[in-house]
């Protein structure tokens, strides 16, 4: 077999392309990243995070600044999210998160809003401040709970 | 009746005898690859030949699957409300199971035919025996390039096709029906996770690709060295292929979710 320089080379592109494929398909799509140094590693502890997945975007004033690394069951069975955001940011320790939802049934993600203080948050430190997530069924069960309460007072006044 | 009876357990020994000689064939490729010198100049030469030569129809399939499944997914979406998530949908099923499974397929068709004829012509016209006098082991220098470049190609020729048909999703979903282009890309970015939908994508197409180079050889240096032999054997090569293809498929997906 003899070395041809056309061919070797469209070989060449072939692998090329394919590296660049996978590649592309790798991080950009498929959210892969090196675990090197990291962004600004914070987590905060809640009641109820009602369907929020790893990955989630974690926003502030609607702009995505980083997103949800893990969720797991704290020790008192509270959920503990480990958010990732960009080391660039300063927030300060009295900011809150809460997790909210895009659109009436859209994703799940977290949303920061920022204090006032003068102490910033540092990586591995608590968000202390948190909104769990509202549950619509919930919301929904208790106001037809309320509603019946009303009609039965009202029943009440009129015997 | 009793004549059926033989017919069917003379079958399944075959069947069980081309198995276990399947298998030793694998150890004989396994074996050259690991003790024998690689030979890189004939690898390449297949990696063009299997791959860049594949390379069109791969890629138009692609696009051609992708725009499909943007309009059917468009249309069953979009009863739902729920038009916007079409990146999810276009996305993970040709990650997880069109484009591997599609890609194998059309290399059966388009290399892993030429592969058992090429070797198949060469048990004919007593091309391996020449080179065994030689001293030459025919399974190190026809077989094992061979094998090795269709390893080497799937995963490559798959990730292709998905891009083309992500980008075909994109053109009919987005440019023709109107979904928001942010939309289908945030979908899914958000939907396609690497370790559960790449990778498991990438392990499908290289157990593929290991499958189909195996049958296409071992049906190739198997043939029996009349023209009719080789061509019988390019035809049960795709067919065996295809359907070790699709059961592999479902075991691989049921074994390992992906």
């Amino acid at each position: 077999m003899t070395r041809s320089p056309t061919r070797d080379f469209l070989v060449g592109c072939f692998v090329l392309a394919g590296l660049a494929a996978i590649g592309y398909l790798s991080v950009s799509i498929g959210g892969l990243n090196y675990s090197g140094p990291g962004g600004l590693l914070l987590y905060a502890v809640f009641d109820e995070t009602g369907g929020l997945k790893p990955r989630a975007p974690v926003s502030i004033s609607g702009v995505k600044v980083g997103q949800v690394t893990s969720i797991r069951l704290n020790d008192d069975f509270r959920a503990r999210v480990e958010i990732d955001v960009d080391r660039s940011l300063e927030l300060p320790v009295d900011s809150t998160a809460s997790i909210v939802t895009s659109g009436l049934l859209g994703d799940r993600f977290v949303a920061l809003s920022v204090g006032g203080d003068d102490q910033l948050l540092r990586s591995g430190d608590e968000i202390g401040f948190t909104e769990s997530a509202v549950i619509l069924e919930r919301l929904i069960g208790k106001f037809i709970h309320n509603a019946d309460l009303d009609s039965n007072q009202e029943g009440g006044k009129g015997e | 009746m009793a004549n059926a009876v033989q017919d069917l357990g003379w079958a399944a020994t075959r069947f069980v005898e081309t198995l276990g000689q399947m298998t030793a064939f694998a150890g004989n490729i396994g074996r050259a690859v690991v003790t024998r010198p690689a030979r890189y100049r004939l690898w390449v030469d297949e990696l063009f030949k299997l791959g860049v030569l594949s390379l069109v129809i791969i890629c138009v399939c692609g696009l051609a699957v992708g725009m499909v499944l943007g309009l059917q997914g468009y249309t069953t979406l979009s009863r739902f409300g729920a038009a916007e998530s079409l990146g999810a949908v276009v996305g993970l099923s040709l990650l997880r199971e069109l484009g591997p499974v599609l890609t194998a397929l059309l290399a059966t068709g388009r290399a892993g035919s030429a592969t058992t004829a090429e070797i198949g012509t060469m048990v004919a016209t007593e091309q391996l025996d020449g080179l065994r006098m030689l001293s030459v082991d025919p399974i190190h220098f026809v077989v094992t390039p061979k094998a090795l470049a269709m390893i080497a190609v799937m995963p490559i020729l798959s990730t292709l096709f998905i891009l083309c048909g992500i980008g075909g999703g994109y053109l009919v979903g987005v440019e023709l029906m109107g979904v928001d282009g942010g939309n289908y890309m945030s979908s899914l970015r958000s939907n396609v996770t690497f370790r559960d939908d790449v990778a498991g994508s990438l392990l499908k197409a290289v157990i593929f690709g290991a499958l189909v180079g195996l049958i296409a050889t071992y049906r190739g240096y198997t043939a029996r060295p009349t023209s009719a032999g080789v061509s019988s054997a390019t035809t049960s090569t795709v067919v065996i292929a295809s359907v070790a293809i699709l059961i592999s498929d479902y075991a691989i997906t049921a074994l390992w979710g992906v």
